[in-house]
């Protein structure tokens, strides 16, 4: 198989996929579990429970009111002890549903038997609303409600749906390990999604360090028509959305556009198993796969109900070692820092990684020598330099003159500074006030 | 509970580094240093010191006495426009004249702008120029090479370097062919090993390039620029031989004499005042190579190379905002 990847820029950090040989293991369900009622790129959800309520595990206990918002269902069988403002693992305060949990009892309707049921006969309005009512988000860690990403705009037509199974971010391998254990899911559920989108066509691009993840979807593959596996170079930010697009067909999505614009629409191979288990087992999102790594005595994938604290992944990877540092929800590139450990498990947390003292802080940084290597870095031929600098000084016309908006976010342009300057800081800040300047200019 | 560092994503770094890369071009320069060395003897390692140490104690007085910031002279940078420093003068060039180049080099050039990365203009270029227009005396009086300590003093002959002989030539109403056979000029082969007049790092074509090949692998210089210098500068010598070859020498001549090797790969690619974009690189390339052949076919003086550049970096703020990269996404867009 020939080997693709996008053009513009990217960035080759070592790989340490450390934990791609360990098997998926089922996290023993903790006593407490902390469900936060917004873990969607989106607005939060309504808690239709309340203190002293007794929920089973499925139940919705979180209502997704907003176009853009997700339902929550309770992780766990159990009585709700709580719902209070705590700090989930994107680092901000959210009200929370606390849960003191007991035996399983599930929600009715939900199938718990793992029989693989390919057979789908439900029209493509009832798969979406059945996606809808399990709370599915995008799984690889943007958490944008996979809902609304499946409904088209009347002027538009998807006519291919890429399956995202590139997981190009360091460490994490909780995809990999996903594409090699629930392969058949995986298909069923991308064949649910293809139906859901009236497409004929699905692509999962896979990045060849996950040479056996190739072979075994392309092996199932056969036997589902209309899938196919891509093999890709290996390039970080390769996951990201319109790089995938990019890399897989060639085209390129118009700045400030949706991927829909250029005919696609890209999901992530977890999201699939999702819809996989909501569709054909009536079951909401309640779990997931979670990679912990780094410095830790025992690298895991781990499939672990939401709202279960990071705390309890990390006593089962050998603990937290003395010397941490800092501790990750999601990737090295695009994770987010988390000041304690007790922080719960969400929907997007690919992966928790520990980082000793001597990484976890930044270098400090001198003054931009023009070297241009973040100009050449960056995936979406922006220049970072500059835009870090009208951030800076708060030129935010230029800032969108010079299309910051595009910014992906993906940490090249930092990774590559012999300079060591927080570029993506300052980027970041260009980014939400020229946000807000377009904002009010809509009102 | 156990508190841990928060900070905003990346939280890995690459191994990039400003040391690592400035010391990358010192190691770059060591061929071409041992070749002058070879050719020029204890001059060369002479010339060579005083301008590096020169150039550090200014910018190290400077930042401790002027500035009262951090002293930042290990960072390399202060070596490389040392050695460059260097690298453009003759080797019998008087001591104290090298450190006014390096006064003006670091002092006027790079720290009056605010000190590395904010400087405009090559600070090497700068202090030679400087050295080229107040002392033009000593700076094209060439000591003839000699090898390493073959006999003592044979330093105090002086010829001129194969520009200025060809230079010379044309204008006395030779034809480029009389020039060749004149007998001063020196044969092919000893212009691309280095054994002809000049300053000291511009001696031997092959030597900077093996320097060359070390940045391209290091990563410390892209094609663009060199690549695009070359080429035009090359094309345009092409262009005029083959209409005139009497009066116009063939581009290999342009290209094994003078600094054209050295600016090509060393001072042109400075990355402090050289564009940011890819496109941008070419442009600035492009620049470099007409403007050197312009000076060199035309001009007054012999060689054109720190005046091109220097000239084209005045230019680069204009480039870095004429020659964007082109969006993702950016030709699909519709306002």
């Amino acid at each position: 198989m020939k080997l693709k990847t996008f053009i513009k820029g990217g960035v080759h950090p070592p790989e340490n996929k450390i934990s791609a040989g360990e098997k998926i293991v089922e996290v023993p369900l903790p006593k407490t579990v902390y469900v936060p009622v917004q873990q969607v790129l989106g607005a939060p959800s309504v808690p239709v429970v309340k203190k002293g309520d007794r929920v089973k595990t499925g139940q919705l206990i979180a209502k997704g009111e907003a176009f853009i918002s997700a339902n929550v269902h309770s992780p766990a069988t159990g009585t709700v002890s709580k719902i209070e403002e705590v700090t989930d693992s994107s680092g901000y305060r959210k009200t929370t549903i606390i849960i003191d949990t007991e035996a399983d009892e599930w929600e009715e309707g939900i199938i718990t038997d793992k029989g693989i049921q390919r057979e789908c006969t439900l029209s493509p309005e009832e798969i979406i609303s059945k996606i809808k009512s399990a709370g599915i988000v995008g799984m690889g860690g943007a958490t944008f409600p996979t809902h609304v990403k499946l409904m088209v705009p009347p002027d538009k037509k998807a006519e291919l749906l890429l399956i995202n199974g590139v997981e190009c971010e360091p460490y994490l391998t909780s995809d990999h390990r996903l594409m090699l254990e629930r392969g058949e899911e995986l298909m069923a559920g991308i064949q649910i999604l293809m139906k859901a989108l009236k497409v004929e066509k699905a692509i999962i691009g896979i990045e060849n360090n996950k040479k056996d993840a190739i072979a075994h979807l392309d092996a199932l593959s056969r036997s589902f028509s209309g899938i196919s596996v891509q093999a890709l170079k290996v390039k970080y930010p390769q996951g990201g959305e319109k790089q995938l697009i990019k890399a897989i067909t060639g085209r390129e999505v118009p700045s400030g556009k949706l991927p829909v614009e250029v005919g696609c629409v890209v999901q992530n191979v977890g999201t699939a198993v999702a819809v996989y288990e909501a569709v054909q087992k009536n079951k909401p999102l309640i779990e997931r796969i979670v990679t912990v790594s780094g410095f830790v005595s025992h690298p895991a994938n781990y499939l672990t109900r939401i709202g279960t604290p990071v705390s309890v992944l990390l006593e089962l990877s050998g603990g937290i070692p003395e010397k941490a540092g800092k501790i990750i929800n999601g990737g090295p590139m695009m994770g987010k820092a988390v000041n304690n450990a007790e922080v719960p498990v969400t929907k997007g947390t690919s992966g928790i990684l520990v980082f000793p003292e001597d990484i976890s802080l930044r270098h400090e940084p001198i003054t931009c020598i023009r070297c241009s290597k973040c100009v050449q870095a960056c995936p979406m031929s922006l220049e970072p330099y500059y835009l870090a600098q009208l951030s800076e000084i708060k030129d935010w016309e230029k800032c969108e003159k010079n299309m910051v908006m595009d910014c992906i976010e993906c940490g090249s342009c930092m990774y590559v500074c012999p300079s060591y300057r927080p570029l993506l800081d300052y980027i970041r800040m260009g980014k939400t006030q020229v946000g807000k300047i377009i904002r009010s200019r809509v009102k | 509970m156990n508190k841990y560092v928060v900070s905003l994503s990346p939280h890995i770094h690459g191994r990039e580094d400003v040391r690592k890369i400035m010391w990358g071009v010192v190691y770059a320069m060591i061929p071409a240093l041992l070749v002058s060395i070879y050719f020029f003897g204890l001059d060369s390692v002479r010339v060579t010191l005083i301008s590096v140490a020169s150039c550090l104690l200014v910018e190290y007085l400077i930042q401790r006495f002027f500035l009262k910031g951090k002293i930042s002279i290990t960072d390399g940078s202060a070596v490389i426009t040392g050695i460059l420093l260097a690298f453009n003068v003759p080797a019998n060039l008087p001591n104290w004249i090298i450190v006014v180049g390096a006064i003006v080099a670091i002092g006027i050039a790079k720290m009056s702008f605010g000190g590395l990365g904010k400087n405009p203009f090559n600070p090497a270029l700068v202090g030679r120029v400087f050295l080229l227009i107040a002392f033009p005396v000593q700076m094209t009086s060439w000591p003839k090479p000699h090898a390493l300590f073959s006999d003592g003093v044979v330093d105090a002959i002086t010829g001129a370097t194969p520009l200025g002989i060809l230079k010379e030539g044309l204008k006395n109403g030779m034809s480029v062919d009389q020039i060749m056979q004149s007998g001063e000029m020196p044969r092919y082969v000893d212009m691309m090993l280095g054994n002809m007049g000049g300053s000291l790092g511009e001696m031997s074509a092959i030597a900077l390039l093996i320097g060359a090949i070390y940045m391209f692998w290091k990563k410390i210089i892209t094609w663009h620029i060199p690549v695009s210098y070359l080429g035009s500068a090359l094309a345009f010598a092409l262009i005029f031989w083959l209409i005139d070859p009497v009066h116009y020498v063939n581009p290999l001549f342009h290209l094994v004499t003078g600094g054209l090797m050295l600016g090509v790969f060393f001072m042109a690619t400075d990355m402090v005042s050289s564009p940011m974009t890819p496109v941008g690189m070419i442009v600035y390339g492009i620049g470099c190579g007409v403007l050197t052949m312009l000076i060199r076919l035309f001009g007054a003086y012999p060689e054109g190379v720190s005046f091109a550049i220097l000239l084209m970096n005045a230019f680069v703020p204009l480039i870095n905002a004429g020659f964007k990269p082109k969006r993702f996404g950016e030709k699909i867009v519709k306002k």
